[in-house]
């Protein structure tokens, strides 16, 4: 039978949730609502009895101290007594939705001792103090994304049954291919939501044309999902049409693979022997010390994220860390990096498209998701950024980055003939399906309906077990190759690993969360938390006792046979044969125009007197510069134990570092720096030399901590606009040029990489495209990092050296964004000084002549400085005549909110002076100023006055102020 | 032949400090086994081999339902006699963060308050918990504690040391006036909330809300001991969020004390005591 508990708090004890909810009523205008009580509710389908349901409740469900607990059999509910000024409203998730609350209670009952618990259900009530006409908008707004969750209909709760999922039709589906015309095949194409064009569609009506008989539903899923934009990255691997004005001619050349032209070739031409695995496995692997290897991946998982913030992130990471346990033979993730971009925070509802949310919710949702998985895991959360943009508002970003660590004898795997197919993790049920097509499609206002399968909670408590198992299965040689459950499913792994042999699988035996799944629901789910190992068969037994040591389900689906098919079985029918040369070569190389003309800019002549006190503080509390601790507090990013920099540093843990340092071995001084470079804004100038300070950004912020520029590797992370559009391709293809160009001059191999395209938002007539936005990840190998420098001021009287030369290049910068302007001069870097500047601050930094330094980068020198000084808790007197400058705009503001690339600020004691000069020889550098004990923040301008002249704690407040949710 | 010092590192599914609670143990000479709370319930590894049960943070369970009530069952009702035993033959336990949260919600700590009983005459009844934190969200931030009573894990720290906490669960509340009463009389908390300057501390110096801004108590013996910052986040020099620049007269951090302080306690009074008794 049916029960129903309730826990709610005692008298008198805070209710964080509760207050938590009433705030974000408030947040997202919903400012009657004066207070939300919150309970939560159980509902357990069992043969308990009533004492043994009082057992559960007090010993299981509830805390003695601040809980108390009621229940009755459900048929017996009555509905609470509803009020003008109070209503009581509860949210559950849907059927089939992931909620792991459920298998821990049924453990906990086993553990009681008190038998078996056939399912349990959760639910939250709020208790709602405000106008009963408010709160379907607090439902709708606040409480319940109606992907996942609906609003409990009390009047027919009583006679409500345990959920059933109904029964699964066992007959093989045929799809009528063979015989379709043109218009015929693609509405195939979309009704199945396969995303494919008309040629794709005729290639496949070609293959089974000559082999004489119409596909299964399954395999042509299986093709598309392979085919899809999001598995086989179609834009960057097929041809291009590239017409461009150069010099005021039109020139037009063909790209045949973008990718292999741009990206790899930079990796290839730069030939590092420390490279040891790039571009073929989940994630590219780089040497770290004589026993180990580290291997770094960053992912997007934009499209879910619109949906459901809170389930994209959270599936988001829960994805870029399988892919870490996926490489090699699986590697142990060290930490994680996640890069935001957003609409502001504040946008005014009216500017928020219907099928949108809105972007504050979106960012709440999202923070939450990368905290929930990634502390849960285990895995520090050490770096990142968030970017605020208006043309986010569709289309928000959300890249999620891993890195692992692994024995340098695990790099290698090999599927051989004859090995199991072993599934392990999370059981499989209806979960995205269609994840990876639907990727591939621009975001309408119908996409929460069409895709609703699309969006999914994780599940990071079963992920860190399979964790915990396969590394230990991995030392003992069990198995001789893993990868991942990801988009695509089964489909997507089996079909990888046995594209050389071939594989075999009995979809029966795939572990499953409910009866009533397809087979071909089965084949392509994307239910997260599953790996897929190849395993030779004696090896089987041991394989599966080692996961059962962990309370993880593994499974034998099938094997890799050598006939170069894939065979796939359900009830001892046949529902896919595909030969592997079809599905991985099969697929028509497409040629897609792309065009680009640099944007016609106007300059805008900047008021001739500025108040730049006032403008300092406008600028440290943009979006884009201001504090992100709200964020970074949240997450975790000290377990582990090997955190050597922080996100925030010195005496009051508020000072915004460049890289992170971590320890991957404890007690070891070798180190890791991992950074980030995004800079969109310069997009919308010119991507070429938005590729070039994106990559400037990465390693300059390793070269700030001491991290050897000889030693960093990079990734690439496209995320772009409707590629089939030639305007955008163009600005793609620009970025990409300018990542071969800038890759090479700076000496940083690309190990890894990925592309989200189709970033556009279609509502009525008009998109709404994001940015081409680039994000440049970075991983450097620091040797001592006992010798690594963070960027607070540390001691005063200390000499204040500005490195590198200041330009006119205000195009793009934030200063300029609080004028209304974009402007035209982005920062172009010049590869040649900029590693001439990196590699003097390396030894300078090594010799320990470098007290504090920190990058210029968003706001240029000013927030540098600023930074520098409430970071440290100390003042600052400078002046901007000392700045190394060369332009033809010179004024005050130009100096200080340029953002000019490969430029530094640097603390050095009046004692290291000349060593530090002698190591900075030939590099533009020069003292501008000391740091005060006092805490003021002085700068001289030009003509010698005072400029700038504030308290550092107004500086400190201006950019906390913001984001202090 | 010198006597093996060996530290249980408890770990289930969620269980995520396990790494760097070991290597603080190991550090110090200690052997270290990280064992499934499955292989314990299974008797495969016996409680009784070991001389220090250390419970990592983590989510164990994901936190679901609350934070430790689930492995602080298993605990109590599969490992109940064991514990107890091991208790009695004066051997020590540490729970730091979720650790301490199942320390407390298995009513192992603070424990039987009267001095005079021992702590397990009854079985293990909670008294106090670990809530969520009046901020209502995790946070992970360094805090200065205070270090107040004497116990064998405390001795020879600093008075006020440098700790992240790393929780959304961490407010201590007792279940009754006379518990906090027990506490403060037995001088039970071990560690408080403060200011840099040891002062009175206001948010977010108390992260959580803690009453009397406890963030670390012991049992009447203070061999049993449980806290929410976490010292083996702090076990290396370079691990502090301002070290940089600073004088260096140690190559570790505050937190590494406590784990020498049982390692000692070891081998100075249970290995040497074997050897007399």
């Amino acid at each position: 039978m049916l029960w129903r508990i309730e826990i709610s708090h005692k008298e008198g004890v805070f209710d964080a949730a509760g207050e938590g909810v009433t705030k974000s009523a408030i947040d997202l205008g919903i400012a009657s609502i004066r207070k939300v009580e919150v309970t939560q509710v159980y509902t357990l389908d069992c043969s308990l009895i009533h004492d043994q349901i009082e057992t559960v409740c007090r010993e299981l469900l509830s805390d003695p101290v601040t809980q108390k607990f009621s229940f009755i059999p459900q048929k017996d509910f009555v509905p609470p007594v509803q009020g003008d000024d109070f209503q009581v409203i509860e949210i559950a998730y849907n059927p089939g939705v992931m909620d792991p609350v459920e298998y821990s209670v049924i453990k906990g009952i086993r553990d009681l001792g008190l038998g078996e618990v056939k399912s349990v259900k959760t639910a939250k009530q709020y208790q709602v103090c405000g106008p009963a006409q408010q709160v379907p908008m607090l439902v709708t707004k606040v409480l319940a994304n109606k992907l996942i969750q609906h609003q409990v209909n009390y009047a027919v709760l009583r006679q409500e049954h345990p959920p059933t999922m109904g029964n699964a039709e066992h007959e093989v589906i045929l799809v009528d291919l063979i015989k379709a015309n043109d218009k015929q095949l693609m509405k195939l194409s979309q009704d199945g939501q396969l995303f494919l064009n008309i040629d794709e569609m005729k290639a496949i009506q070609a293959y089974f044309k000559n082999i004489g008989r119409n596909p299964t539903d399954c395999e042509l899923e299986t093709v598309a999902q392979t085919w899809s934009e999001h598995c086989f990255h179609k834009t960057f691997r097929g041809n291009i049409e590239f017409e461009y004005t150069d010099k005021g001619k039109t020139k037009k050349r063909i790209i045949k693979n973008l990718l292999k032209s741009t990206i790899v070739k930079a990796t290839t031409e730069l030939d590092k022997k420390w490279c040891v695995s790039v571009f073929h496995d989940n994630a590219g692997v780089i040497e770290f010390d004589k026993d180990s290897h580290v291997c770094f991946k960053v992912e997007t998982h934009n499209h879910p994220s619109a949906l459901e913030p809170f389930g994209g992130a959270n599936t988001g990471i829960g994805g870029v860390i399988r892919d870490i346990l996926g490489t090699g033979l699986g590697a142990k993730p060290i930490c994680s990096t996640d890069v935001f971009c957003f609409a502001p925070p504040d946008t005014e509802w009216k500017d928020v498209p219907a099928g949108t949310l809105h972007p504050k919710r979106v960012m709440k949702g999202v923070v939450s998701g990368v905290r929930d998985y990634g502390n849960k895991m285990g895995i520090p959360t050490v770096n990142g950024a968030i970017v605020f943009d208006p043309l986010y508002i569709g289309n928000p970003l959300v890249y999620c980055g891993n890195v692992g660590i692994m024995p340098k004898n695990k790099v290698l795997k090999k599927v051989y003939k004859g090995d199991c197919i072993v599934v392990v993790g999370g059981r499989t049920g209806r979960d995205g399906i269609h994840g990876a097509t639907f990727s591939s499609g621009e975001l309408t206002t119908q996409s929460e309906v069409v895709s609703s399968g699309a969006v999914q909670i994780g599940d990071p408590i079963q992920e860190k077990k399979v964790l915990d198992a396969m590394l230990i299965a991995r030392d003992r040689g069990l198995y001789s190759a893993v990868t991942d459950c990801g988009a695509g499913g089964l489909s997507s792994a089996v079909g990888e690993m046995g594209q050389e042999l071939g594989a075999w699988v009995d979809l029966d035996k795939v572990p499953l969360k409910y009866t009533g799944l397809n087979y071909d629901e089965i084949w392509i789910s994307e239910s997260q938390e599953r790996m897929v190992f190849s395993v030779p068969e004696k090896n089987v037994d041991e394989m599966l006792k080692v996961f059962a040591s962990e309370n993880v389900e593994a499974v034998v689906i099938g094997y890799f046979t050598g006939k170069k098919k894939l065979e796939l079985f359900y009830k001892e029918t046949q529902v896919c044969e595909l030969d592997m040369a079809f599905l991985h070569d099969g697929n028509p190389r497409i040629t897609k125009k792309a065009q680009w003309t640099a944007p016609k800019l106007k300059i805008k002549k900047r008021p001739a007197k500025i108040d730049l006190n006032e403008k300092l503080l406008e600028v440290m509390g943009h979006y884009n510069i201001c504090s992100k601790e709200w964020v970074i507090r949240q997450y975790d990013h000290e377990v582990q134990g090997g955190s050597i920099i922080k996100p925030l540093v010195g005496p009051q843990c508020d000072g915004p570092s460049d890289a992170s340092v971590i320890t991957p071995k404890l007690g070891s001084k070798k180190g890791l720096a991992i950074s980030n470079g995004i800079n969109p804004r310069y997009s919308m100038v010119d991507p070429y030399w938005m590729a070039g300070a994106c990559i400037d950004e990465a390693v300059r912020q390793i070269v700030c901590v001491g991290g050897a520029v000889d030693r960093i590797a990079i990734l690439d992370n496209f995320c772009w606009g409707n590629p089939d559009k030639p305007d955008r391709l163009g600005s793609l293809v620009r970025a990409a040029e300018g990542c071969y160009k800038f890759a090479v001059a700076y000496g940083v191999p690309f190990i890894s990489g990925k592309d989200s395209l189709y970033n556009e938002y279609a509502q009525n007539k008009k998109t709404i495209a994001i940015p081409g936005t680039l994000l440049i990840s970075a991983i450097g190998i620091v040797e001592d990092v006992t010798k690594t420098v963070t960027m607070n001021f540390k001691k005063p009287g200390s000499l204040i050296y500005a490195v590198g030369l200041t330009q006119d290049e205000l195009g793009g910068s934030v200063y300029l964004d609080t004028l209304g302007d974009l402007g035209v001069d982005v920062p172009k870097v010049n590869p040649k000084q900029a590693m001439k500047t990196f590699k003097a601050l390396n030894q300078a930094v090594s010799k320990g002549l470098v007290n504090a330094m920190h990058d210029c980068s968003d706001g240029g020198l000013a927030v540098t400085l600023a930074e520098m000084a409430f970071g440290g808790k100390l003042g600052v007197t400078a002046r901007l005549d000392y700045v190394p400058y060369r332009g033809t705009d010179k004024r005050d503001d130009t100096i200080l909110f340029s953002e000019t690339a490969s430029r530094f600020v640097a603390e050095v004691l009046p004692e290291n002076k000349k060593a530090f000069e002698a190591a900075l020889k030939g590099v533009p550098c020069k003292v501008i100023g000391k740091v005060e004990s006092t805490p003021e923040f002085v700068i001289y301008g030009l003509k010698h006055n005072v400029v700038v002249n504030l308290f550092i704690q107004d500086l400190c407040e201006a950019w906390k102020q913001p984001l202090r949710w | 032949m010198e006597k093996h010092i060996k530290v249980l590192v408890l770990r289930t599914a969620g269980t995520n400090c396990n790494g760097e609670m070991a290597n603080a143990f190991e550090h110090f000479g200690a052997q270290v086994d990280q064992v499934h709370i499955k292989r314990l319930r299974q008797h495969e590894i016996l409680l009784k081999d070991y001389h220090i049960l250390a419970i990592p943070g983590g989510f164990t369970y994901g936190d679901d339902i609350e934070s430790g009530r689930i492995l602080a069952n298993e605990l109590r009702l599969h490992l109940g006699k064991d514990l107890a035993q091991f208790i009695q033959d004066k051997k020590l336990i540490i729970g730091i963060c979720n650790g301490f949260q199942i320390l407390v919600k298995a009513g192992i700590l603070p424990g039987n308050l009267d001095k005079g009983q021992s702590s397990m005459e009854e079985g293990f009844k909670q008294s106090s918990t670990l809530t969520n934190n009046d901020s209502g969200k995790f946070e992970d931030r360094w805090t200065y504690l205070k270090v107040a009573g004497e116990s064998v894990w405390t001795k020879n720290l600093s008075p006020v040391v440098y700790f992240p906490v790393a929780h959304a669960e961490g407010k201590f509340i007792p279940m009754s006036e006379d518990v906090l009463q027990g506490l403060k009389h037995n001088q039970q908390i071990a560690f408080t909330y403060c200011s840099a300057q040891g002062g009175e501390p206001v948010y977010p110096e108390n992260p959580n809300g803690s009453t009397l801004h406890i963030a670390g108590i012991t049992d009447v013996t203070g061999r049993i001991l449980g806290l929410m910052p976490h010292p083996e986040r702090h076990f290396y020099f370079e691990n502090s969020p301002n070290w940089n620049g600073q004088a260096k007269k140690n190559k570790l951090g505050d937190g590494a004390q406590i784990f020498k302080n049982g390692v000692e306690y070891v081998r100075n009074t249970l290995l040497s005591n074997r050897v007399t008794e």
